[in-house]
């Protein structure tokens, strides 16, 4: 690990257990201010735990994670966005029920006046919301409808937007489940980019290597929970990350083995 | 103020494909008092043709009345169902804190208001027990309070009976204390033939306050944010457990205040079996105010128009002449219109279109 850049987010030796299994087992990583950090791995290599840890859902065992040097242990996940670390979270993170502006501000609603009277301020809220969403590519939404009126795309605009605005110092962008359009796509990427050019510390967590070599600067790959290895652009092409992606080493090993017991699989 | 749980076609009312009236009955789903509403304007008006007494001064006295103590406790509840939680231990609640209160008047010899103070305390204590055991074990509610209704009423009809040698307690109007706590609970205003209590104002107050917490506080969108979508509020640090909490410590408090109100009316109090109906009752009058079994939609207003339903259902079969048990099958019709009316907002709010 490197210690010239001190800005942006940093695992040192960390251990997240989930009861005795450890999901995350020493990991140590930097995620640097104004460069795209992709974090690679098969299902259950445990990079949702990193997300959730990250973002201040999920409290780290051991180890230290450091937020520009400094090392911090978020209470709750709006501490971690008080702290300027704002996440895109894989599900979205949206209440269909809720309207967009309540959705947009759920958890860190702006408030006026003193506590008993203490209320939403709805002007600047539904205001704030508006131009963000515009920011996104999403000029004229209503506020004031339900998440669940928007489009499959206008709702992961609507948690992009959020991540952005309340995003000072690093952003988590864990990649959506649900289909993304080619368009919708290429505002995400933009939108990381764009991120990137102001100084955050980006974290993307992707199922594709291609994607990931396209955006990224360097690439954390997760196995197992541990880390399997921290490369940069300079280290390996993207056919490379697709091999070590497809776990390079175990898919040779299962080849192997199966043309030992069927030989005629080595005619193919 | 287009806000509520929002028009869906207020930003697009100007799109081609949105007719006028596809528009107008939309805004109308969107709103979880209205099926309610209807109904009401339905029943007040077949209860109006039947029994014309029910709109005289004494009639809609006793609607209130009943309406009062329901809609205390519907709201309450429903806040808890819209946070996705249920309570049915309201309903005994008000019973135990009026026995205690009145043991400690009658027998210890306390103070009104410190004995109201006490019985409070202790209400609000049930209240952190439900919430504190529904958040650390996940358990349903309905079962979690189903148990503290068990406990309750056993412990309330024992007690009562070992201290006091019968279900009654009575003549507490020489506590001191009485008259400024008689003001405050047992007020009433003559108005021609029929006699208001103030726990109508109670209720209205209790309906204004829970109406502007939901919709205007933080603690109004955490609520919504838990029952609606608890991943998605957990995911954003919005105090999902803290809430909670909250809300059963609210419906404990309401019990407490329905209690409290029933103990000044007759000076006394007389525990009896009260059944399982008294815990439903409040849900009962959730659901037909709009309030979604799944939580995250419903409102304290349709809560309060359902507990004004099940009163004027209730009432206009007594001054009809009907048989009582009548009321039972009205309600159960009435609140399977109201399931079904819930059901098809909910799956219309909830459609999430493809992309």
């Amino acid at each position: 690990m490197s210690d010239d850049e001190p800005r942006g987010l940093a695992l040192r030796g960390v251990t997240v257990r989930h009861g005795s299994v450890p999901a995350l087992s020493r990991v140590t990583a930097t995620f640097p201010a104004g460069q795209i950090s992709c974090v690679l791995g098969e299902n259950g290599s445990g990079k949702s735990t990193l997300v959730a840890l990250l973002s201040g859902l999920r409290r780290h065992d051991e180890g230290e994670l450091l937020v520009d040097g400094t090392p911090v242990r978020f209470r709750s996940p709006r501490a971690a966005r008080a702290a300027g670390i704002a996440t895109v979270w894989e599900d979205l993170a949206v209440a269909p029920l809720l309207s967009v502006w309540r959705n947009f501000f759920l958890g860190a609603e702006p408030t006026r006046g003193v506590w008993p009277l203490r209320r939403l301020d709805l002007e600047s809220a539904r205001g704030t919301t508006a131009r963000a969403m515009a920011r996104v590519g999403v000029p004229d939404v209503d506020p004031d409808q339900p998440a669940s009126r928007l489009q499959a795309g206008e709702r992961q605009s609507l948690a992009v937007a959020r991540a952005l605005h309340f995003g000072a110092r690093a952003l988590v962008i864990d990649e959506p489940t649900t289909p993304m359009t080619v368009a919708r796509q290429t505002l995400f990427g933009q939108t990381i980019l764009d991120a990137r050019a102001q100084g955050l510390a980006v974290v993307v967590i992707t199922n594709n290597p291609r994607y990931a070599h396209l955006i990224g600067d360097r690439f954390l790959l997760l196995a197992g929970g541990q880390v399997a290895g921290n490369l940069t652009r300079e280290d390996v092409d993207a056919d490379g990350l697709t091999a070590l992606m497809a776990g390079g080493d175990q898919l040779s090993v299962l080849s192997d083995a199966l043309t030992a017991l069927h030989p005629e699989l080595g005619d193919r | 103020m287009a806000d509520r749980l929002s028009a869906p076609g207020l930003a697009r009312a100007g799109t081609p494909r949105v007719t006028r009236g596809r528009w107008v009955l939309e805004r109308a789903l969107t709103r979880p008092s209205l099926p309610a509403l209807v109904v009401l304007a339905l029943v007040l008006a077949f209860f109006a043709l039947t029994a014309p007494e029910l709109l005289s001064a004494r009639g809609l006295a006793g609607v209130l009345d009943v309406a009062a103590t329901l809609g205390i406790g519907g709201v309450a509840v429903a806040l808890l169902m819209v946070a996705g939680q249920f309570d049915l231990s309201v309903g005994v609640l008000a019973i135990s804190s009026a026995a205690l209160t009145a043991l400690l008047v009658g027998h210890a010899g306390w103070g009104m208001w410190s004995a109201l103070l006490a019985s409070l305390t202790c209400a609000l204590l049930v209240g952190v027990v439900n919430g504190v055991l529904v958040v650390n074990t996940g358990l349903p509610s309905f079962l979690v309070t189903l148990a503290t209704f068990l406990v309750l009423q056993g412990t309330t009809l024992a007690g009562v009976r070992a201290i006091a040698g019968s279900g009654r307690i009575t003549a507490l109007d020489e506590a001191s204390g009485w008259s400024s706590a008689e003001m405050l609970f047992g007020s009433t205003a003559q108005l021609d033939d029929g006699r208001f209590r103030v726990s109508l104002l109670w209720w209205l107050g209790v309906t204004a306050v829970a109406t502007w917490v939901l919709w205007r506080t933080k603690f109004g969108n955490a609520v919504f944010a838990s029952g609606g979508a608890r991943t998605a509020a957990r995911e954003l640090g919005v105090p999902v457990r803290r809430t909670t909490v909250a809300l059963f410590c609210l419906s404990a408090t309401a019990g407490w205040l329905i209690g409290t109100l029933g103990l000044v009316r007759f000076a006394g109090v007389q525990v009896g079996s009260a059944g399982l109906a008294t815990g439903i009752d409040f849900i009962v009058v959730a659901v037909l105010g709009g309030c979604l079994l799944a939580g995250g939609y419903g409102s304290a207003l349709g809560a309060s128009i359902g507990a004004l339903l099940y009163a004027v259902a209730r009432q206009g079969i007594t001054l009809a002449g009907w048989d009582p048990p009548w009321f039972q099958a009205l309600l159960g019709v009435l609140l399977v219109v109201a399931l079904v009316a819930n059901a098809v907002v909910g799956h219309r709010l909830k459609g999430v279109p493809r992309s």
